[in-house]
């Protein structure tokens, strides 16, 4: 059984997801990678800023 | 530009090849095949690596591949996602991979791996069908 740590799945779910959203969600190969960057910093960028805020709420 | 952007007018007067819906089935049967079917390589390639890889870790992360249910309705989303995946969940039921229930943290990671690796695969099939149809500008 493969055991990611929650990171490691954020980081490879990000990954594949930024892929398949820049190559259908935009039409030329520059605005794909731009659009797949932008994907990738919002998913995990998201996850860390959540990650923070509960770390402040649990303390 | 977005897709919602794309300028549906475009082509689409422009007559397609074969079979309007066969990018539609074929993408959706194999991730990336309707790509192919475009002639874009490189995106075929993207798309297959990744649905592929997405769909193999939650395999491997021992996440539950759904059956078709009528009960719960997570389970049928479930299901309806899962079905996404083309060949992939087909073979996935035929070879029994997957787990019945979810018993790790683990495993629900694998789940939902699963099933937005369906989903992706319904908006890439659903891409390639709109290249190939005209709809979206081929660069």
């Amino acid at each position: 059984m493969l055991a990611l740590s929650h990171f490691s799945a954020v980081l490879l779910f990000a990954t594949f997801a930024s892929v398949v959203f820049g190559i259908t969600q935009r039409t030329s190969p520059k605005a794909m990678i731009r659009y797949g960057l932008y994907c990738w910093v919002m998913f995990v960028g998201i996850v860390i800023a959540a990650s923070w805020l509960m770390w402040f709420i649990r303390r | 530009m977005m897709a919602s952007k794309v300028q549906v007018s475009a082509k689409l007067e422009e007559k397609s090849p074969g079979l309007p819906y066969a990018a539609l089935i074929l993408g959706w049967l194999i991730p990336g095949l309707g790509h192919v079917l475009t002639k874009h390589w490189i995106r075929a390639a993207l798309l297959f690596v990744s649905i592929t890889s997405m769909f193999t870790l939650g395999i491997m992360m021992q996440g539950k591949l759904y059956q078709p249910n009528m009960g719960d309705v997570l389970e049928m989303l479930g299901f309806a996602g899962d079905l996404g995946g083309g060949a992939l969940y087909i073979l996935g039921r035929i070879m029994d991979l997957g787990h019945g229930a979810v018993q790790v943290a683990t495993a629900d990671y694998g789940t939902k791996f699963i099933v937005v690796a369906g989903l992706l695969n319904i908006i890439s099939a659903v891409d390639a069908h709109n290249l190939r149809i005209g709809r979206k500008p081929a660069c």
